[in-house]
């Protein structure tokens, strides 16, 4: 522990910020965090914005060019009135996964919040997104913004030539399967020689301007060859290859064989799965990334307040905020509604840094492998490389943790007129605990678990789908029919979901 | 590498592409709220639709973002912070609603209310409330509009005045020429001078530093030739914006309220003719480029006067009807010549009217009026008893029975009768609903 000794002048001293403050602020913020945390970031694109701009950015998923849809406007209208009241504050930064990574900052912030945001954003969640495996295997931060450019186009110009109902209609029906519509497991299957044809005949079929609709099925495809067919081709187990089925990602499913989407439309499931899958890892790595962004900007504004770069009043107004942020109600306080992924994160994170330079015999016990380790920077970084939520909590929750935040587990058993205390915080159900507390954050199991599996475009055409129910956790119904209906907009024929309890599923 | 943008002065209203397709969607329902707003609202002084807007709340249904997710029941475990003083195996009470604590099970989109409120602007209150309505168009004037002469941007050219110099494509013009003809740069030039004025400035020079002067006088002569044969800028750069004159089709409309102020007629009354006039008066704004509004009332003489007198001052008298369409006709014919002017008249009275009155007041409007005008409508305030009369437009008095016959002549008169607030509106849509040409 060192004591601080101010040895510089302060980077700014009022409220008020300007681009040349920003600038040296965050030059002092580079330096700590490529130099003493040794994180990696892309390189900065930092925009100031204002709050109609802002909630521009809410009702977009937070991208910074999207395609119109009328639910973009509603999100939009219900946040401006949420604000305009004073029901609803808006967030200081909003942080875009891109090469250059882009942050919005508003212009509302005083200095001393914009070195937080960026120390925040630009540099905590800017090396995450850099460096965790999901967003590098599954996301692309350099085309993401020529795709959505793309979207915004093409579905523009499907407006135009299709009229705009045509166009909701298909976007409606998309959105309501977008859940649907990632590979959660495996990467899209590579196209058959089947289908690598039929994208050639299809783009034969469109420049001659020939109907293209039914090359895509099967059923024409195999049309010469239906004779020498043999069983297993034609049976369920010759569908199930050919169409890579069981499919988990729906859309996919959809766009490359349902019987009755024009090439277009297919187009735009397409864009609506693609953005699914870049907001994905978002999605699996909530505690994870702001836990990150958190821990990078409490140690960069220590540092700072410690070289004597931000005066106390800053460095106060700066700490307030950030107490705030990580505030954990607990579970009987009005102000609960569920963990705060920033309290636990960053709480995770700060005891990762303890373990490594403090340990207790409990921790060596615990954590054999980083007890004690030296570069608890390197312990981190390697934390929020390979890591996502579910695995974290699992990896690195430790006893401590449990007892300071005093998790206890409950179960609800809706067989049982009341709910049981499992688990609490002592030695007996520590793991226990961490692995109820992994598994709420894996979205493989809270999200219901539903592929195609079977779907016979010889026979009557009946899309089956499966939805494999553990603990007895059925789909809410009425939204269900309903999604169920978009979804037969999609296949044309009759859609039919199946529910399987886990243990009899194959 | 630029580190910094600022964004705040890009153009706003990026997601105004978003929030049509949202109205569009939820038209019926948003239009039910603003019809019933517009019934309910008590018009206070000026406008009834505020500046800033208006807030409304419409039915969630069919803004529905439906997914699959999974519903309540089910075996689950939730792990929770706080524990106070819980040991394994104690129980609690499920609590009601569902057992949603752990609040991971709630609908995606957050909004399982049944309400949706957000604000409507001005503009989208007042195309909403007007939606569907025409302005009648019964006769057609030989000039409805006027015209005048305006401008118009007719793209760029290599001639023109000064004050219309297109800097921007001169200067881009100019900056090829420079750069293709290699004209040398002020700085170039400097940098040669400031040589040679070193050399110059030397005491002694050596034979070779001579020669090097020598060389770069010449030199520096080739630059200021070439600077001057090259021009900064040359006529051909030149870029003038260029306006083509053009007619302009300008539409203006003059709204006569004519209001019977007499001791008969009281604040409710007078409160029912001003919503139909602000009415009409908002439904004109958005019709035409430019409305003005005269306000005539009568008791047994008629007056112009201000908006303020017309509808809170007091005045008492007797009630003679045609002295305020008297009134309205020597305006017409003082102010508003009327191939310049869109004409429309709105008249509000309680029916009463003196004598045989009524009969000259059928003629001016049929004679004097009516020709002239685009529109004419009639509201007699009755009483809210008088159901009687709302049931059935062929009793009534005098005047009313006077105006049948206007009515039944003239195509572009109408009248109606309310009693309530709640009448204004349908009448006033009734008024001005396209109607299938005959």
């Amino acid at each position: 522990m060192q004591t601080a000794h101010p040895t510089a002048a302060p980077l700014f001293t009022g409220s008020e910020w300007t681009f040349e403050l920003l600038e040296k602020a965050r030059d002092a913020i580079e330096k700590i965090a490529l130099g003493d945390l040794g994180l990696d970031v892309y390189p900065n694109q930092i925009e100031i914005i204002s709050a109609e701009q802002m909630l521009d950015a809410y009702s977009c998923v937070g991208l910074p060019l999207m395609y119109q849809h009328w639910s973009f406007g509603k999100h939009f209208a219900r946040d401006e009135a949420l604000y305009r009241t004073g029901r609803q504050g808006l967030a200081y930064e909003i942080v875009i996964n891109s090469n250059p990574c882009i942050s919005y900052n508003m212009e509302e912030n005083t200095m001393a919040m914009q070195t937080l945001v960026m120390a925040h954003a630009a540099f905590g969640h800017n090396h995450f997104f850099k460096n965790n495996y999901l967003f590098q295997q599954w996301t692309d931060a350099e085309g993401i913004h020529d795709y959505l450019a793309f979207a915004k186009n093409y579905i523009a110009a499907c407006e135009e030539r299709y009229g705009v109902d045509a166009v909701e209609e298909i976007l409606d029906a998309a959105h309501a399967l977008q859940a649907q519509g990632v590979f959660r497991y495996g990467r899209p299957p590579k196209p058959t020689i089947e289908e690598r044809k039929a994208m050639q005949q299809l783009r034969e079929a469109y420049e001659t301007g020939q109907s293209a609709l039914d090359i895509w099925t099967d059923a024409t495809l195999g049309l010469s060859r239906d004779a020498e067919m043999t069983e297993a081709e034609t049976g369920h187990a010759g569908r199930r290859k050919k169409m890579n089925m069981p499919q988990e990602n729906i859309l996919y499913f959809l766009e490359k064989h349902s019987p009755v989407l024009e090439p277009w439309q297919r187009e735009i499931l397409r864009i609506v799965r693609m953005l699914a899958q870049y907001l994905y890892p978002q999605k699996q790595t909530k505690v994870m990334n702001e836990g990150c962004a958190t821990f990078v900007h409490y140690h960069i504004i220590n540092a700072l307040h410690d070289q004597g770069l931000i005066s106390q009043g800053a460095f106060m107004e700066m700490m307030h905020s950030h107490t705030n942020v990580v505030m954990q109600p607990e579970y009987d306080d009005p102000r609960y509604s569920g963990i705060n992924p920033y309290a636990l994160g960053f709480a995770m994170m700060q005891d990762i840094q303890r373990i490594c330079e403090n340990p207790t015999d409990e921790d060596r016990e615990w954590f054999p492998a980083i007890a004690g380790d030296p570069d608890w920077r390197g312990v981190l970084r390697n934390a929020w490389a390979n890591y996502r939520d579910e695995s974290f909590i699992q990896q690195f929750l430790s006893p401590h943790l449990i007892r300071k935040f005093k998790l206890f587990t409950l179960t609800d058993n809706e067989t049982h007129p009341q709910l049981v205390i499992s688990q609490i915080h002592n030695r007996a159900g520590y793991k226990a605990i961490r692995r109820d507390l992994a598994r709420q954050y894996d979205l493989a199991y809270i999200e219901p678990d539903i592929q195609v599996t079977d779907a016979d475009l010889k026979g009557d055409r009946t899309l089956k789908l499966t939805h494999t129910v553990r603990d007895n956790v059925y789909l809410a119904e009425d939204e269900r029919d309903e999604v169920l209906r978009h979804l037969r907009r999609l296949w044309g024929y009759d859609v039919k979901l199946a529910a399987v309890e886990a243990s009899l599923a194959g | 590498m630029h580190h910094f943008i600022d964004r705040r002065a890009n153009p706003k209203g990026k997601s105004l592409g978003n929030r049509q397709r949202f109205l569009r969607r939820a038209r019926e329902n948003i239009k039910e709220r603003v019809d019933r707003s517009i019934r309910e609202k008590s018009i206070g002084k000026g406008e009834s639709v505020p500046e800033n807007g208006e807030e409304i709340t419409i039915p969630a249904k069919g803004l529905k973002e439906p997914r699959l997710y999974h519903g309540p029941g089910g075996n689950r475990r939730y792990v929770l912070p706080g524990n106070k003083d819980f040991v394994v195996g104690d129980t609690v009470d499920r609590p009601r609603g569902g057992a949603g604590e752990g609040g991971r099970e709630a609908s995606e989109d957050g909004d399982g209310d049944d309400e949706f409120s957000f604000t409507l602007t001005r503009d989208e209150y007042l195309e909403i409330l007007f939606d569907g309505l025409e302005l009648p168009d019964l006769v057609e004037k030989a000039t409805v509009e006027t015209e005048t002469i305006g401008t118009r941007r007719a793209g760029l050219t290599t001639a023109g005045t000064p004050n219309n110099l297109n800097l921007v494509r001169t200067m881009r013009n100019s900056l090829g020429r420079r750069i293709a003809l290699q004209r040398p740069s002020t700085k170039s030039q400097r940098e040669l001078e400031d040589q040679i004025e070193e050399l110059e400035g030397l005491e002694a020079r050596s034979p070779s530093q001579d020669d090097l002067l020598v060389v770069l006088k010449t030199k520096l002569e080739g630059i200021i030739r070439k600077r001057r044969v090259v021009g900064y800028i040359d006529p051909l750069d030149l870029r003038f914006d260029t306006y083509v004159p053009e007619k302009i089709r300008n539409s203006r409309a003059v709204v006569f309220c004519l209001m019977d102020v007499s001791g008969s007629m009281q604040e409710r009354e007078k409160d029912l003719a001003k919503r139909f006039f602000l009415l009409l008066h908002l439904f004109l704004t958005r019709c035409y480029e430019h409305t003005e509004l005269v306000f005539v009332r009568h008791t047994h003489y008629a007056q112009e006067v201000d908006e303020e007198t017309f509808f809170y001052a007091r005045e008492t008298g007797g009630t003679i009807v045609s002295t305020a369409l008297e009134k309205m006709k020597e305006i017409i014919d003082d102010r508003y010549p009327s191939d310049e002017w869109n004409i429309y008249g709105a008249q509000a009275s309680d029916g009463e009217n003196f004598g045989n009155d009524s009969v000259r007041c059928r003629k001016l409007l049929t004679e004097e009026l009516l020709p002239v005008c685009q529109f004419y409508a009639y509201v007699e305030i009755v009483e809210e008893a008088a159901q009687m009369l709302l049931d059935n437009a062929e009793v009534g008095e005098d005047l009313w029975q006077n105006y049948r016959q206007v009515k039944a002549a003239a195509a572009h008169f109408e009248m109606q009768r309310v009693s309530q607030p709640s009448h204004i509106y349908p009448i006033f849509r009734e008024f001005f609903l396209p109607k299938v040409k005959g």
